[in-house]
């Protein structure tokens, strides 16, 4: 608990910072244009029924859809806007915080009545004065509450910006889903909620002292609203120097060799920050681009992904052709393999007299597939789905965790596990082989990105890694996390591997 | 361009010429000529529609005709910049119009505020409509529709302008406050040396308190006289038709007490 707490105040900064960001980017837009728009009542209904369409799209998927769309306007101005990050975060959270605040400001205009209106006309006021002196007042506590709802809402969907790679108190949420560590997801919860409540109350304050004109109660607020983001954002200033990311998949291991190779950076003397929870094509991206400094991936991922081979190699000369169209491409660099692979799979209970992917082809049509989250959209599933033409009953995306629990319940028979997961041996689970080589092989390689390519001292830090991990090392380690009782936290596995590693 | 002067005798001329206004296509006014001397006290009567509130919105340029001219002390307003002209007339409506998140006081001091002149005397503005200087901190909603007008009175006199245009001012009011708020009215006329223009449908208030009564039909002046003028019949069939209703209401009501 202690340990789930201590990483808090970084990401509640983060978290802050954001989401004052956003609420203060949709302010700045928002009322202008709820302004024009309740002048215009043409304006009003495209920008209300704009607003409106963004809202339903739900906040995960508007954050997704920003990163190709981002990408490609980096493109097209040939130029590096970060497509990962604060960025795509900062503007879906914007749109998404647009529609309460332009609701609610073309509510509390149009609420005016229109008597008002016409004497602040006849008695000579400009256009300035009257909104100024009459409209604002009076659209104001109906425009603060609609500014009190976006805040809410802003906050509470800023934890998705973890799975763009934003640091935000998503992280500990999605972690913890992940590594079924239920104290890191409470403790992303209730930090999350106890920022919207105490917002939500300050700006309720703010709220009241309009409606009721109480202008010191509305400084106060004011002044403590500031003063908390101030405050909450400090850690930002004290951990600025010499920072470098760690960047990491959705997927325990991931996580634990994030840690591995971030306290190896952190005792070379580098402030560490991690980017967890990315995606397999956006993490390569958010190497490529610098967003993230090193992490680690699978040679059979970037072989199939993105760099969109189809063919099959031994394994020495797949990890040349890596290295050279590393340096020749994105730049990145192939520090070298750790020593294990992670490779895909199909695993299943035993006793069902299937032990190679030939067999189970048979028997695929009466079964169901349970995949990761990714596997089905992947190459290696295509492969070996041609390969063996393998036709499902049924095929059923899990996040990793809960696949383990629906093979074992029964709901999957067949499931698309990794070679270096603990729960195999645990489980006892049949990993079927693949007499026809249709998959390509999966060795864990440590990267770097193009700006720490050349960086002798970063380089120093991590490269004692290469090939230092075996896979039983590995398996043990994961399985310290995904086991289900007496877990422990992705640190402390990583911990346990790096004294491993040492004692070789 | 001033239109505030100390002398009464300085109330500011106001002429029509030849105005139209039309709303898609639809006559509102229609080529409508009148000239109002300074210090007059002038009502326009009709009916809804015939152009009444129309024609006093032409004077602070809330609306614009397609055709003609409005002058004011022989200056064609058109010419005038339309926030400067408005902060020197007063303008008083049937829904009072006052601004409801301000105090009493708030509301008489924002004209000279946004005007950026010097700081009117709350009390002695509240005085003039005859209300305590108590009233000063109240809100709108806290005063009866009287009160409340009485306020806009006073905020359309905080200007200082000789220039004084209500919109069927008594409309919503009962007829005894009416009759009273009437009476404040001619009287602050006279003391301030006005020029005022009070638009209503009631005839038996333009003639008891006008100078000169105009009666608007379909946006044409079809009279204009005295109230004598009126009452003696002579000044044509429509303002005999109007002037009848109150004439005998009140012989009904004799007829009662007999």
């Amino acid at each position: 608990m202690n340990e789930a707490l201590a990483q808090l105040p970084p990401l509640v900064a983060n978290h802050v910072l954001l989401s004052a960001a956003a609420l203060g980017l949709a302010l700045l837009i928002g009322l202008p244009l709820g302004i024009a728009a309740s002048r215009r009542p043409a304006l009003g209904t495209v920008a209300l029924g704009a607003a409106g369409l963004v809202q339903t799209i739900p906040g995960l998927a508007l954050l997704a859809l920003f990163y190709p769309l981002l990408l490609a306007v980096s493109a097209l101005v040939g130029g590096r806007i970060p497509a990962l990050g604060f960025l795509p975060a900062l503007l879906a959270l914007t749109l998404y915080a647009l529609l309460p605040i332009l609701r609610n400001v073309v509510a509390g205009l149009r609420g005016i009545d229109p008597a008002v209106r016409q004497a602040a006309d006849a008695i000579g006021m400009t256009a300035w004065q009257r909104l100024r002196l009459v409209e604002a007042p009076l659209a104001a506590p109906v425009a603060m509450a609609g500014i009190r709802t976006a805040a809410v809402w802003t906050i509470g969907a800023a934890t998705l910006a973890t799975t763009v790679g934003y640091p935000s108190l998503g992280n500990p949420i999605f972690a913890g889903l992940q590594t079924e560590a239920w104290t890191l997801v409470l403790a992303g919860c209730i930090a999350a909620a106890l920022l919207a409540i105490v917002t939500d109350v300050l700006l309720g304050v703010i709220e009241h002292g309009i409606a009721r004109r109480q202008r010191g109660r509305v400084i106060a607020a004011l002044i403590a609203v500031v003063a908390g983001v101030a405050l909450a954002c400090a850690p930002l200033l004290a951990t600025r120097a010499r920072t470098v990311t760690v960047g990491a998949k959705n997927f325990s291991e991931q996580y634990i060799l994030a840690r591995l190779i971030g306290k190896r950076l952190e005792a070379a003397g580098y402030h560490v920050a991690y980017r967890e929870g990315l995606g397999s094509a956006v993490a390569f991206r958010a190497l490529s681009s610098g967003d993230i400094d090193v992490y680690v991936d699978y040679s059979g991922t970037l072989w199939t992904g993105a760099m969109a081979r189809r063919d099959v190699k031994p394994r020495a000369a797949m990890l040349a052709e890596i290295t050279r169209w590393m340096a020749a491409g994105p730049k990145t660099r192939l520090v070298g393999p750790l020593g294990f692979e992670n490779a895909y799979a199909l695993a299943m209970r035993p006793g069902a007299g299937i032990v190679s992917l030939a067999d189970l082809a048979v028997r695929a049509p009466r079964l169901t597939l349970g995949a990761d989250l990714e596997f089905l959209d992947r190459p290696e599933w295509r492969a070996i789905r041609d390969a063996y033409s393998l036709h499902f009953r049924a095929t059923r995306a899990y996040s990793p965790t809960f696949m383990y629990r629906a093979l074992a319940s029964g709901q999957a028979d067949v499931i698309s596990a990794f070679s270096s997961d603990g729960r195999i041996a645990a489980d006892h689970l049949v990993v079927l082989s693949d007499p026809r080589e249709a998959m390509p092989h999966y060795d864990a390689l440590l990267l770097v990105s193009p700006a720490r390519a050349g960086d002798a001292r970063f380089l120093a830090a991590i490269s004692p890694l290469v090939n230092r991990i075996p896979v039983e090392a590995m398996r043990t380690a994961n399985y310290m996390v995904d086991r289900d009782s007496g877990k422990a936290s992705p640190e402390a596995a990583a911990a346990w591997l790096a004294a491993k590693i040492d004692a070789q | 361009m001033r239109l505030s002067t100390d002398s009464p005798t300085d109330a500011p001329w106001l002429a029509f010429e030849k105005v139209t206004l039309r709303y898609d296509g639809v006559s509102a006014i229609d080529t409508l000529s009148l000239k109002i001397a300074g210090g007059c006290f002038l009502a326009l009567v009709g009916e809804s529609g015939s152009g009444k509130s129309t024609l006093l919105r032409l004077v602070n340029r809330l609306e614009v005709p397609q055709e003609g001219y409005v002058f004011i002390n022989e200056r064609d307003i058109s010419g005038m910049d339309p926030i400067r002209l408005r902060r020197g007339i007063g303008y008083v409506f049937q829904n009072v119009g006052l601004f409801p998140h301000m105090t009493v006081a708030e509301n008489i001091a924002i004209v000279p505020r946004i005007a950026g002149g010097e700081p009117v005397d709350v009390a002695a503005a509240l005085q003039r409509v005859g209300l305590p200087p108590s009233f000063a901190d109240r809100f709108p909603a806290m005063l009866s529709g009287g009160e409340q007008q009485r306020v806009g009175i006073a905020r359309a006199l905080a200007g200082g302008g000789k220039m004084l245009l209500m919109d069927e001012p008594f409309g919503a009011l009962d007829p005894v406050t009416r009759d009273r708020l009437g009476r404040t009215c001619r009287a602050l006329h006279d003391e301030l040396g006005l020029t005022t223009i009070l638009v209503t449908h009631d005839m038996a208030e333009a003639l008891l308190l006008a100078d000169r009564v105009v009666v608007l039909a379909q946006g044409q002046i079809v009279a204009d006289a005295t109230p004598r003028q009126m009452l003696c019949g002579g000044a044509g069939p429509e303002a005999d038709a109007l002037v009848r209703v109150p004439r005998e209401q009140a012989a009904r009501l004799a007829e009662l007490a007999r």
